[in-house]
């Protein structure tokens, strides 16, 4: 056997007991201090998620009352409600999502089952990722550039393109990951049944994927749903009832951010209201969407 | 396939699936292609739409602390220092926190309480921004000026070095709360980062450190934050570029102030509060709509840079 | 390699049995740890059902048996890997100085410098190779730069890695071999000084001529530590154990020298599956 041994023997077993016991002694102080630390971070992060539910409910349900649901905004001092902002931030919302949804899954699909290497794929990945991620009063300036100078004004069909253009990059990324989850055996059972790819796409894999989808799409909603500074430059405000997209169009988180800016203290109560229930709604979208892809995962 | 059976509607029904098959494919990846002409026209459409700020004040544009819109001149230096002071002392506040939610939530809390608390905090990233923006102006910004503030201003501020940054009166608003606020809305996305990619170090190499008698914070420290180091970076830079263009909270907090001021006390501005506080005040065609336009595309290279950098340190966990 | 030989009557000299060479030390030194009456649970299953058995000091002891029969979780128990994990816990005795290990009171830092691991896969961590196995000499001690550069030397030379990478102690572990980083590994845990080494399957990802090298390694290792190595293959366990435990559905079925065990076992499942008849 080649083993050269060296001259250095065995230091043998430890003979620095004492030594070996303060450093352990401090090594476990200094790790029981980081955990507690990290007890601290943590605890300190679901106070603050604590302490924004508890002003929302506290602020907000002083002000909420029916006239907030039936009632459109009114100067201050005469009782205003928030119907048209609830009604204008839903259409919007649900509009927006309704076309980017497809062109997301779309992106997606190509992603996933066309171009998963590909220069042009990696590219628009790469782009889909950054719009995921840029800042949304970036989108509204853009969209006033392309829609609002050119055509005449605000309007809800502004806000909608706005909307849609920050539906589109959550829904690609939930499609492509979850369409990367479906087992490469399950493509080839079907195009070994003699479908053609983009059968199996749309009736194999889109299906499959279909839980994870939708909640792109939830996820997506609550995300647009609490935009404010897109929606600025593009669906603007509307004070009135109006529910004509080529109208500027109200819409909840503008109406909070004029009202929960001005010095008016019944303005000030209904800008908690809609906080509340946007918040709300947020939160619930978020949850139903996570209990959805874990029951089905 | 072309076997002898084969029959003329066979054939023809795999000539239509072959041309439904193209239609499909061509439909994905000009989908794809539409995405890449939406991100290229936002660039052009910004960079033209300022052009006539980048003309009138020429490379000084991004220099100057000049904000008048009376005397018609327009400087990106304010809010351009707020943008980046908010932003990296956001992330100076959230690192630690979201480094000890993360290292809380895979290592030291037991199994059951770690789903209901993750959703808990990833929950912080889906409250919209304009609600942190009330929150802040109603109930932080109060408070800071109350207490923490003056307690800050009275046992930092007077320290060599670092007291200027800590100085003046406790307005509650300002570049500080504004940070503050950032930092809790970046958060949760840096946490779950550091999640993910600290739940992807194989257990293996964790009890290798163990074995060796490692307390859990130095395995921590030892091994899974070598392990993954870079793509901890690329999620720190994630919640950099997010808190740069953050628009409606920070528009509340901030202070709205068009001057530099060396405490982070003072208000300030950022380039998304800027153009969102002004944008109304603008006329069409004018030198100011310009101008925010030009900080727009500002705010743009910017964030892009610092998204693209964060993407690319994530790669390898995106391949995974 | 020559193995060597002792006097003892009941096997003289190395033994063929079923292909394979047994050594024949058949005297076990006194025991390093005793196991008595062990009982281990993942949540409700009962992994180790009463497991009694010593492991000699400055000896190698073999753990063989099929997969899942709890051979690992053995090795996980004496230096309390488990307790990393909640829903799983041992009952009995493992006594070693005196102290039974898997009680709560024990100190599992100190436990585990006592008692180093090898894992099946190699585990360098990213970052150089002095500070590899710097890691866990500044766990326990404070050495100075030249004592540490001492016992690091020390460490990759018993680990017969020294003459290979003396040039290259500052570039990333991640560039040896397989086999290479595999000794670091070994020269990681010797150099904390502990008193017992666990080798889990260190071979299984190593290819025939690092896998000799790793066995030699093991021989000349038991000079100064007690081992127990879990293994799959037989061969290993005849060429390097003294001592032989058949691990079977979670039951020790018979321990022995490694001569006796696999030239005249005792008992028809040992038997059964030396001669490769399951597993």
């Amino acid at each position: 056997m080649s083993l050269a041994l060296s001259s250095i023997s065995h230091p043998g077993p430890r003979k620095d007991a004492a030594m070996a016991a303060r450093l352990g002694a401090s090594r476990k102080r200094a790790d029981r201090i980081i955990r507690t630390l990290c007890l601290a971070a943590t605890v300190l992060g679901l106070v603050l998620l604590a302490s924004i539910l508890i002003t929302l409910f506290y602020r907000g349900f002083e002000a909420m009352s029916l006239r907030v649901f039936t009632h459109v905004t009114a100067p201050p001092g005469s009782e205003g409600g928030l119907l048209n902002a609830i009604v204008g931030s839903l259409i919007q919302s649900l509009i927006g999502t309704a076309i980017g949804t497809p062109i997301g899954m779309l992106v997606g699909t190509y992603l996933a089952e066309y171009a998963k290497n590909s220069w042009l794929g990696n590219a628009v990945r790469f782009v889909s990722d950054i719009l995921l991620s840029a800042p949304s009063i970036l989108i509204g300036l853009f969209v006033y550039q392309i829609l609002v100078l050119p055509f005449g004004g605000f309007s809800g069909w502004a806000g909608i393109a706005a909307l849609a253009i920050i539906v589109i990059p959550i829904v690609v990324r939930t499609t492509e990951d979850m369409l990367q989850l479906i087992p490469n055996t399950l493509r080839e059972a079907v195009v070994g049944l003699g479908a053609p790819k983009w059968k199996m796409i749309i009736l194999i894999c889109w299906r499959a994927a279909l839980a994870g989808i939708i909640t792109g799409v939830l996820l997506a909603v609550a995300r647009v749903a609490g935009e404010t500074a897109p929606l600025l430059f593009t669906s603007l405000g509307n004070n009135a009832w109006s529910t004509d997209l080529s109208k500027p169009m109200s819409s909840l988180p503008v109406t909070i951010y004029s009202f929960a800016g001005s010095p008016f203290e019944d303005w000030i109560a209904l800008a908690w209201a809609g906080a509340l229930l946007i918040t709300l709604g947020v939160l619930a979208l978020n949850i139903l969407a996570r209990t959805l892809l874990r029951s089905r995962i | 396939m072309a076997s002898a059976s084969a029959a003329p509607p066979q054939v023809a029904s795999r000539r239509s699936s072959s041309f439904g098959d193209k239609v499909f494919a061509l439909v994905c990846q000009a989908a794809g292609i539409f995405v890449l002409i939406l991100l290229g026209a936002l660039i052009i459409e910004l960079f033209i739409a300022g052009l006539p700020a980048f003309r009138a004040f020429g490379i000084a544009f991004v220099t100057s602390t000049d904000w008048d819109p009376v005397q018609e001149l327009f400087g990106a230096g304010v809010s351009i220092y707020g943008t980046i002071v908010t932003a990296i002392l956001a992330i100076i506040l959230a690192v630690p926190l979201a480094f000890g939610v993360a290292f809380f939530l895979t290592e030291l809390a037991p199994p059951w309480m770690r789903r209901p608390v993750g959703t808990a905090i990833e929950l912080l990233a889906a409250v919209p921004s304009i609600i942190y923006g009330m929150w802040g102006f109603f109930v932080i910004a109060p408070a800071f000026a109350q207490h923490l503030q003056p307690w800050i201003i009275d046992n930092i501020g007077e320290l060599p070095l670092i007291g200027f940054l800590f100085q003046g009166p406790p307005f509650g608003t300002g570049l500080f709360t504004a940070a503050f606020i950032l930092a809790i809305m970046v958060l949760p996305f840096i946490a779950a980062t550091m999640r993910d990619v600290f739940e992807q170090v194989p257990p293996v190499y964790k009890e290798s450190a163990y074995g060796l008698g490692a307390t859990t914070w130095e395995v921590m420290k030892g091994v899974v934050i070598p392990y993954t180091r870079i793509s901890v970076v690329g999620g720190i830079m994630l919640g950099l570029g997010r808190a740069l263009g953050e628009t409606m909270a920070v528009t509340f907090v901030i202070g709205n102030a068009n001057r530099i001021t060396s405490s982070l006390f003072g208000p300030g501005n950022t380039i998304a509060s800027l153009i969102a506080l002004e944008f109304g005040e603008s006329e069409i065609g004018s030198l100011k709509l310009a101008s925010l336009l030009a900080l727009g595309f500002i705010l743009f290279v910017l964030s892009f840079a610092v998204l693209a950098t964060s993407r690319y340190l994530l790669r390898s966990r995106l391949k995974v | 390699m020559s193995l060597s030989t002792e006097t003892q009557s009941q096997a003289a000299s190395t033994k063929s049995f079923g292909g394979m060479q047994a050594r024949s030390e058949a005297a076990l030194n006194d025991a390093r740890i005793a196991i008595r009456n062990l009982d281990f649970f993942y949540a409700d299953n009962r992994a180790l059902k009463g497991i009694n058995l010593d492991l000699p000091d400055r000896q190698v002891t073999g753990m063989i048996g099929p997969s899942g029969c709890g051979k690992s979780t053995l090795l996980r128990v004496l230096n309390r890997m488990y307790s990393l994990y909640s829903g799983q816990r041992a009952t009995g005795e493992v006594m070693m100085d005196g102290e039974n290990i898997i009680s709560d009171s024990v100190d599992l830092n100190t436990l585990r410098a006592k008692v180093g691991m090898v894992f099946q896969k190699p585990t360098p961590f990213p970052m150089t190779i002095y500070e590899n196995i710097a890691f866990g000499i500044r766990l326990h001690e404070k050495l100075s730069k030249s004592e540490m550069g001492e016992r690091i030397e020390w460490a990759l030379t018993r680990a017969a890695l020294w003459n290979e990478v003396k040039d290259r102690l500052d570039r990333s572990a991640l560039g040896l071999s397989g086999g290479q980083q595999q000794r670091l590994c070994i020269a990681r845990t010797i150099a904390v000084r502990p008193e017992v080494i666990l080798f889990d399957e260190p071979t299984s990802a190593l290819d025939p001529i690092s896998t000799l090298k790793i066995e030699e390694l093991i021989d000349e290792l038991k000079r100064d530590f007690t081992i127990a190595i879990v293994t799959h293959n037989m061969q290993q366990a005849a060429r390097c154990a003294d001592q032989v435990a058949f691990f079977y559905l979670g039951e020790l079925i018979e321990v022995a020298p490694a001569a006796q065990l696999f030239t005249a076992p005792k008992h028809p499942k040992t038997q059964e599956y030396i001669t490769g008849r399951f597993g």
